[in-house]
């Protein structure tokens, strides 16, 4: 048997077994041998993101499989089901007649779908939703079906609850139109109360999904051809169908334990205790096959945390499982659903705060305790954006007027709560706020960056940074200090403040501005920041004199710097306008300099892979063929993008591109706090996308409709109306002052969105600056922005003729036209892309410099 | 254009080897020097100090320290690294501000000056 080391056999490969044996393996160090049994002839995959096979391919769902299946303590036996449990000889019989002794046994089975005992439910056509193979066949099925049938087909889930929802959802994706039929009075029963489920259900018919409540199947008829064709109900209705997936709920695959004998609910799922025990304690189950305190759930959190505790509890420790989380989010996009906590209200005096505007589909209630001041759970329906801080916050104070988490999107501001300890700010290296809060308090952290140093909050991906800035300001205040806004260690002055000495005091080099105002010499944070405001203010050229020394690479050579060193070049493409002249030149450059080529997400050309001393050269052909810098390196405008608009689509009311090529001229160059962004669309079906930008344009019957504060990125935001009806002069007047304004006031780094949240006043008081010019800098703004149009000058073409400014092109002092020796490619789908470092080590390198023999 | 690559023997053992003229470099910001196939961050400070730091970025692995942002830390004069951020000071090539990384550090040369010409303590 086990030998010496002791053997843990696992029988199920689905996602709680992964995590299970990840865990385990992540902290023995002992001897211990690890065997895992799978049905499923696949290494365990992320079944929580199913329907994302079918745009992303099962690859997408890999779960990390090297993690667990290279450990060389584990074997893995897929596709080979355990039959039987022999709990006198401590053994498992495989299907292929296998026995496997073990020391340990772990049920992790998981659950299976339930389909319902119909005359015809198992027809061609028939579906459940459950793994991988489900999936595929379905696929499969409605590809082959549509084509045998020549149109389109018609398609039934049976189950209105998160999964069938999310199965319709995917049956749309594959062209079938899909009916969502419910037994009960309400979609998602078990989350939502008759009110919310009411919301739920115009959203998913906004959607194009139909939805069919209070009917009970009760037959599938086949065609002549014996493939499913309709279907009858309860109330003597029939309805017409080519596929039907049943997601009328799963049950515990618990008949090896009922088998073995092992305690199990009448309701199914084997009985477990705190510490994920069965009846026999050298036996545990774990994830959707346990049942614990009568109830077994089928979502996954709860799964890991079984599998955290089962092998916490094999190594000797005493963890123990808390109870279900119930809160849950629906994926289908387009449709806001979440419920979490006490959603029904169930505690004895709970109180609902509710929300209702039936008009936009939007529900939302919150559920406090008998004194409304404890959070103890919610429905959010038609915008759930309120899901992630809510959560965190069942079972404390919520801090403030419920109502004001409950209000439309940027009504009122809602009351930061006091996040609990254990609510984790950062993803990425799982900091958690109570981290956060011990950095500043006893290890004297008193900025975010400190904070990043000591506790890797906001080191990753950096999306966290807001939170964290807010959470730390919050802890030092609470010890009567302040967050510093200085800018960096050089300026005790915060963004808005230098702008300010700088425009007063008239200086105009960093050196006299650093003298006068600072300390030292500056660095990554501030020099880059004056060079923004100087561009503003002086209006001279990035690599004028002293100038050029402040600017990041990107702006100080005029294109991105890529990770191994290279740059991309996007030329301005103004609206996403381009003539096929225009195409033919740059495919010519991008072909003889051999570089990567795309389009990217703002409607223009990048070419990637240009060395530094490529550059001058790339750019002479691109201005001579007429192009201009995209400022795609800047901190200024990118682009405005543009729908096509009245000139050519049926339903444009007014010309989106032609007024998306005059914004983009006239902000061209604009450098600012941060990236601005605007898209104008011909008509509210918004087909440019405007209302994710800084400034977002759509036109209607009666002129343009001007909306601020949009915002894609790490926290997406939709702009907000400002003005309507506007005629043209009016509307670029408006965004003129729009952007010297944020230029003028906003933080270093801060883009729009968050700049108009926090501004006082909110939208109303931008309108009195703005259009009444309740601040009486209206004409010093128009002022300012005419300098700006009147000084535009293309950054590339001006540096051309610089014979000195052209000297920071070359690759080495000493070499000036050497390329960089260490850059590698290796081709891809006809392009080339850097070589990994792996591909480098192995000597895979193919093509050892992007230029193309033809050049040299 | 030829290189002016030092012969192999001058690579093996320490010597002073003329790399360019002090005003070929501009005040502030950095530009990369190739020898041998080793590639150098040359910066000339606004006090007229020069210093040698190697150009490879030890956090992205590219040959881009040269094209930093030049600044200061408290004394210390400083490049940050155009890829990750990463802050070294330049007399030693310590990383002063590693972002949450483990701290990894820069190569460092000695530099002289003779006749307007710089002139690098090479060592392979
Ligand atoms: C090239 C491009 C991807 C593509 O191939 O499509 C791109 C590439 C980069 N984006 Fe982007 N973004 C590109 C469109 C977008 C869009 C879509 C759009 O503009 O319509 C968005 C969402 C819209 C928005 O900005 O709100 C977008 C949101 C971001 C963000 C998040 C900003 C935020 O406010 O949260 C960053 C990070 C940042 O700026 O701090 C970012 C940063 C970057 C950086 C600069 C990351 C970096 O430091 O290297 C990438 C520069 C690569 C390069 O060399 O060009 N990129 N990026 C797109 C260039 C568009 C263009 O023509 O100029
Ligand atoms: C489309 C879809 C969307 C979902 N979305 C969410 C969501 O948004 N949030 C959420 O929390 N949950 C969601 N779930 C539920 C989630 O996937 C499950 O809770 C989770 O997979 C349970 O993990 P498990 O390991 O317990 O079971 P499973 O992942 O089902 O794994 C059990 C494995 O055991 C195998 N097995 C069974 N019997 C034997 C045997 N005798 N021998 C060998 N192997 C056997 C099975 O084949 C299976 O591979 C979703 C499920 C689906 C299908
Ligand atoms: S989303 Fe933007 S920043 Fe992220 S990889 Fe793509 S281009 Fe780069
Ligand atoms: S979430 Fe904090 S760094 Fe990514």
């Amino acid at each position: 048997m086990a030998g010496s080391s002791e053997r843990i056999v696992v029988i199920g490969a689905g996602m709680v077994a992964h995590r299970f044996a990840e865990s385990l393996l992540s902290r023995v160090e002992h001897p211990l041998e690890l065997v895992i049994i799978g049905e499923e002839g696949l290494a365990p995959y992320d079944r929580v993101r199913l329907t994302s096979f079918f745009d992303e391919g099962a690859e997408a769902l890999a779960l990390d499989p090297a993690q667990v299946q290279d450990d060389p303590r584990v074997r893995f036996v897929p596709g080979d089901p355990v039959r039987r449990i022999d709990r006198d000889e401590q053994q498992v019989l495989t299907v292929s007649g296998e026995r496997i002794g073990y020391d340990r046994l772990v049920l992790a089975t998981g659950s299976y779908a339930a389909t319902l005992a119909l005359d015809g439910f198992s027809l061609p056509g028939c579906f459940v939703y459950r793994t991988l193979d489900d999936v595929q066949r379905l696929r499969d099925f409605v590809a082959h079906r549509a084509a045998q049938l020549g149109r389109p087909l018609r398609g039934t889930v049976i189950g209105g609850g998160l999964l069938g929802l999310e199965a319709a959802g995917a049956l749309q994706g594959l062209g079938v139109d899909a009916t969502v039929v419910q037994s009960s009075e309400r979609l998602m029963s078990a989350q939502l109360d008759l009110a919310a489920g009411a919301a739920l259900r115009r959203r998913i018919e906004q959607r194009g999904i139909a939805v069919r409540t209070q009917s009970v199947t009760t037959r599938l008829d086949p065609d002549r051809s014996g493939q499913v064709a309709g279907l009858e109900f309860k109330d003597g209705g029939y309805e017409a169908t080519d596929v039907v997936v049943f997601t009328v709920g799963v049950r515990p695959r618990d008949e090896l334990a009922r088998k073995a004998e092992l305690d199990c609910h009448p309701r199914g799922g084997v009985v477990i205790d705190a510490g994920c025990a069965t009846s026999d304690e050298r036996i545990l189950a774990i994830g959707e096959v346990a049942s614990f305190e009568g109830l077994a759930v089928g979502l996954v959190a709860p799964g890991y945390a079984m599998a955290e505790v089962a092998a916490t509890r094999l190594l000797g420790g005493d963890a123990a499982f808390p109870g279900y989380d119930l809160s849950t989010k629906l994926k289908l996009s387009g449709v806001d659903v979440a419920s979490f906590g006490d959603a029904f209200g169930e505690t004895p005096g709970a109180l609902d705060v509710v929300y209702a505007d039936p008009v936009a589909g939007v529900y939302k209630k919150l559920v406090l305790s008998d004194d409304a001041k404890t959070l103890l759970g919610g429905m959010l329906v038609g915008d759930a954006s309120a899901y992630g801080a809510l959560r965190p916050l069942v079972g404390s104070a919520l801090g403030g007027d419920p109502a004001a988490y409950l209000m439309p999107e940027g009504g009122v501001e809602a009351p930061v709560a006091e996040l609990p300890d254990e609510a984790i700010v950062c993803s990425c290296s799982s900091v958690t706020a109570g981290r956060i809060r011990s950095a500043v308090h006893d290890e004297g952290c008193a900025d975010a960056d400190s904070v990043r140093a000591c506790t890797k909050a906001g080191a990753t991906c950096g999306s966290c940074t807001v939170m964290v800035k807010k959470l730390v300001g919050k802890e030092l205040a609470k010890s009567g200090k302040v967050l510093s806004n200085a800018l960096c260690e050089h300026f005790d002055l915060s963004r808005r403040q230098l702008f300010d000495a700088v425009r007063v005091s008239e200086l105009d080099t960093f050196s006299a501005i650093i003298e006068r105002f600072g300390r030292g010499r500056g660095c990554d944070v501030c020099k880059p920041a004056l060079a923004s405001i100087l561009a503003v203010l002086v209006g001279k050229h990035v690599l004028d004199g002293e100038n050029a020394t402040l600017q990041d690479t990107n702006d100080h050579v005029m294109a991105n710097l890529q990770k191994d060193g290279t740059y991309s070049v996007v030329p301005r493409m103004a609206g996403g306008e381009v003539t096929p002249e225009g195409l033919i030149a740059i495919g010519a450059v991008a072909k003889d300099y051999g570089l990567y080529t795309k389009i990217t997400g703002g409607q223009r050309i990048d070419m990637f892979g240009a060395r530094l001393e490529q550059l001058p050269e790339i750019w002479q052909r691109l201005v001579d063929a007429g192009f201009e810098s995209g400022h795609a390196y800047g901190k200024s405008l990118r682009t405005v993008k543009s729908c096509v608009g009245s000139t050519w689509c049926r339903y444009g009311v007014l010309d989106s591109v032609g007024m998306a090529v005059r914004l983009e001229l006239r902000y061209r160059g604009l450098r600012a706090p941060h990236k601005l962004k605007v898209g104008v669309s011909g008509c509210a079906r918004e087909c440019a996308e405007a209302r994710s930008k800084d400034v977002g344009v759509i036109a209607t019957e009666t002129g343009w409709n001007m909306y601020v504060g949009g915002n894609g990125g790490f926290t997406p935001r939709h702009a907000q109306l400002l003005a309507e009806g506007l005629d043209d002069e009016a509307l670029i007047r408006a965004i003129d002052r729009y952007f010297l304004y944020y230029i003028r006031t906003a933080d270093r780094l801060q883009r729009t969105a968050p700049w108009v949240e926090e501004l006082e006043g909110g939208l109303d008081g931008l309108r009195e600056v703005i259009f009444d010019d309740a601040l009486g800098i209206c004409a010093d703004l128009d002022a300012a922005m005419d300098a700006h149009v009147a000084n535009y000058e293309d950054e590339w073409a001006a540096t051309l003729a610089d014979p000195a400014k052209l000297r920071r092109f070359q690759s080495f002092v000493n070499a000036p036209s050497t390329p960089d020796p260490s850059l590698g490619y290796v081709p891809e789908r006809g392009q080339v892309r850097p070589a990994s470092g792996e591909e480098r080590r192995s000597g895979a390198v193919l093509i050892a410099s992007t230029t193309l023999e033809v050049r040299r | 254009m030829t290189l002016a690559t030092p012969t192999a023997s001058a690579a093996t053992q320490p010597a002073w080897l003329p790399l360019c003229r002090l005003d070929d470099l501009e005040v502030e910001r950095g530009r990369a020097a190739l020898v041998d196939g080793t590639q150098l961050a040359l910066f000339l400070l606004r006090d007229g100090g020069v210093h040698a730091v190697s150009n490879l970025d030890p956090y992205s692995g590219a040959n881009v320290i040269s094209r930093g942002i030049v600044g200061s830390r408290e004394d210390a004069p400083t490049v940050a690294s155009p890829m990750y951020k990463q802050v070294f000071d330049l007399r030693t090539g310590l990383c002063l501000e590693s972002h949450g990384k483990e701290p990894l550090h820069l190569r460092v040369w000695k530099v002289a000056a003779r006749d307007g010409e710089l002139l690098v303590k090479w060592e392979a």
